[in-house]
């Protein structure tokens, strides 16, 4: 630098410097970015952060260009759902990326989840990251509600109705609550507006607003590994961490390869199936929403059965919403609840492996269990799943106090 | 108003919880597999043909223009124009009834069904038995039933083609005494111009006709996906060897 400085013969640093010296960019690019230390030993499980990203932008474009052809009115949502199929340029791409990308999104986040509870990411100092990020979940399961009466078939109408009623259980406030909700006393045209500014503006803004809190809080505490332990214990002279690799060019490099690799899976999705046997696009939803009949079978779509199985699992409304409710909430006190010192898996007794592969089958067992119709005997299994759901969060302060850990290793494990 | 609306909240309630079980112990039809040949244009177009001939006097397919179908089964605009359009003016107008709905919806009890999206909502298998599943029925106003879709206000349009059938049912008592139903078979009663055979075929390629344009895109963008999935195993290649670059000094 001083070199080039000498032969040019007058001071450098050019259009950088000027930014630089009237806003943090190279500051902050080197704290999040060329110089945020992740552990080298990351495996796949650690690419589903990066993936809900990917997954959040392939959402808010698509989103972008659908609203410029889409008519959030009940009379012509459904038509205007058809134009872009049909008539409207590289329309049926932009709907399907977008009705994929829902799907999508869950299953990455809930993945993501799932590794917090593999390595204790959750764990003391990250207990605020687990928060804001069940905030954001809460949301996320917001937007997907909403977003899926825009299209105004048969389902988005009758699933909205069922969901939204739900809330009449709640004692006293319960039936003006749901009219609130619905601006109407059914779902109509007024509640289909305000659900779509709710999808497109509300929502969208929280969501991103609390991904960023989301990443400062991660970034300040540092990211977890496999291993589940200190990074920042062994340092080099400089102070980067002897186990950890900047974040670029190491992790995204890495990552673009997790990118593609989910990219080929969504585009399967997209290009060849869809509709996923009905999973993603429901059969019911491409006739209009029509209020005087209704379908032969409700179900949500299946991000949300996990827990529609547990509110179908009681027979009483008011406490099946209580449990549902509760369900969707409990996972929030994973960091109180689970008294274990060790985070990672690696490192932790049988009894909270055992715990977590029970509640793993009971989470899919339920999923599948809501999208079934409530024969008895579905009915009685989705019970016992219920009971077990409940017992994997309430009974966590005692299995996980008692269980035996193994000695972490000092440093993280790293296999070339 | 408020009550009614009221009491469709509570309906659509009780529905969420029965429906199921009704839908479970109804036991609904066997289907038989429909076997489209789904990019098959020579299907298709007999297809067009069938749906423009027997289907579009009640049935509109309104998201459908007729250019769309030209584009898809390789017609010429005199070839669309001769046969296909009888009721439109330019290629690019959308499939309409040429019975008025409103009428319809009097005559019959019920407008005939949109049905561009027919064979996404129900399901083509369901189509195909439904358009075979017609039997005499007595008390019927239009003199017949459906297996598929029973007391449907939709008369036996093809009679002429399959002819009349009648379905014999099995009867079961339960243990508690009722009397279940179930289809056992159909029986010709008289001829069509087709036989069993020809008839499925019509079948076939009018269901063929009607999942197209359900879809019409669905055979672009199979194609399109293949270009997609090659250029992501080409990135792919080239995003390994990179990472594999980045890291080679990680110890």
């Amino acid at each position: 630098m001083s070199r080039i400085e000498a032969e040019v013969g007058k001071p450098q640093g050019g259009l950088i410097k000027w930014i630089d010296d009237r806003f943090p960019l190279t500051s902050t690019l080197k704290y999040h970015v060329t110089e945020y230390y992740a552990s080298k030993n990351f495996n796949w499980w650690f690419v589903f952060g990066v993936l809900a990203m990917v997954v959040l932008v392939i959402q808010l474009v698509t989103g972008i260009f659908l609203t410029m052809n889409y008519k959030p009115a009940a009379a012509e949502a459904f038509a205007s759902v058809e134009y872009i199929m049909r008539d409207v340029e590289w329309g049926w791409l932009i709907r399907y990326m977008h009705s994929t990308g829902a799907s999508f999104f869950f299953i990455v986040v809930y993945l993501h989840m799932f590794r917090a509870m593999l390595y204790g990411s959750y764990k003391k100092p990250r207990e605020l990251i687990w928060l804001i990020g069940m905030l954001i979940f809460f949301v996320l399961m917001a937007e997907g509600f909403a977003g899926y009466l825009l299209p105004w078939g048969q389902m988005s109408y009758w699933g909205a109705q069922v969901i939204i009623s739900l809330f009449g259980a709640i004692p006293v406030v319960g039936d003006a609550l749901v009219e609130i909700i619905r601006g109407d006393y059914s779902i109509s045209d007024i509640t289909l507006n305000r659900f779509f500014a709710l999808h497109v503006i509300v929502l969208p803004l929280a969501l991103i607003g609390l991904i960023f809190v989301h990443i400062v809080a991660l970034h300040e505490v540092g990211s977890n590994n496999p291993d589940g332990i200190d990074i920042k214990k062994h340092k080099d002279e400089s102070g980067k961490p002897l186990d950890g690799v900047a974040f670029h060019p190491y992790h995204t490099s890495k990552d673009l390869v997790g990118i593609i690799v989910f990219l080929m899976i969504f585009s399967a999705v997209v290009f060849f199936a869809p509709d996923m046997g009905g999973m993603f696009l429901e059969h019911a939803n491409f006739e209009p929403a029509n209020m005087t009949a209704t379908p032969e079978h409700i179900a949500p779509v299946w991000y949300y059965t996990p827990y529609y199985a547990i509110l179908r699992a009681v027979p009483d409304k008011l406490w099946g919403f209580i449990l549902f409710a509760m369900a969707v909430v409990l996972p929030v006190f994973l960091p109180w609840l689970d008294r274990c010192r060790v985070r990672s898996i690696r490192y932790r007794g049988w009894m909270y492996k055992t715990a977590l592969t029970v509640f793993v089958i009971t989470f899919v067992m339920l999923g599948w269990l809501g999208l079934q119709a409530a024969t008895p005997l579905y009915v009685m299994l989705a019970r016992v799943f219920s009971v077990l759901y409940f017992a994997f969060f309430l009974l966590m302060p005692f299995y996980t106090a008692m269980d035996k850990t193994k000695p972490e290793p000092d440093r993280v494990v790293y296999h070339d | 108003m408020i009550k009614s609306m009221r009491i469709a909240g509570v309906l659509a309630l009780a529905a969420f919880f029965v429906a199921p079980q009704a839908l479970a112990a109804g036991g609904a039809v066997h289907l038989e597999p429909a076997n489209l040949e789904q990019d098959n244009a020579a299907s298709l177009r007999r297809g067009a043909r069938n749906f423009m001939n027997y289907c579009s006097g009640c049935h509109s397919a309104k998201y459908v223009r007729f250019n769309t179908i030209g584009k898809a089964l390789d017609l010429s605009e005199e070839q669309l124009i001769d046969n296909l359009m009888f009721n439109a003016e330019k290629t690019f107008e959308t499939i309409q009834a040429a019975m008025p709905s409103e009428d319809a919806a009097v005559w019959y009890g019920k407008a005939p069904p949109d049905l561009s999206l027919m064979a996404r909502a129900k399901g083509a298998d369901y189509v195909y038995n439904f358009l075979k599943g017609f039997y005499i029925a007595e008390g019927s106003p239009t003199g017949v039933d459906n297996i598929v879709l029973s007391g449907t206000s939709m008369p036996h349009v093809l009679w002429e083609l399959q002819g009349y059938q009648t379905a014999i049912f099995e009867t079961h008592e339960n243990e508690d005494g009722s009397v279940k139903k179930t289809f056992a078979n159909f029986e010709q009663l008289s001829a069509g111009s087709m036989d069993a055979g020809a008839y499925d075929e019509f079948v076939r390629d009018t269901v063929n006709f009607l999942a197209y344009i359900a879809e019409p895109i669905r055979s672009d963008r199979r194609k399109l996906g293949v270009w997609v999935l090659m250029f992501l195993i080409f990135f792919y290649i080239l995003a390994a060897q990179l990472k594999k670059a980045i890291w080679k000094d990680v110890k």
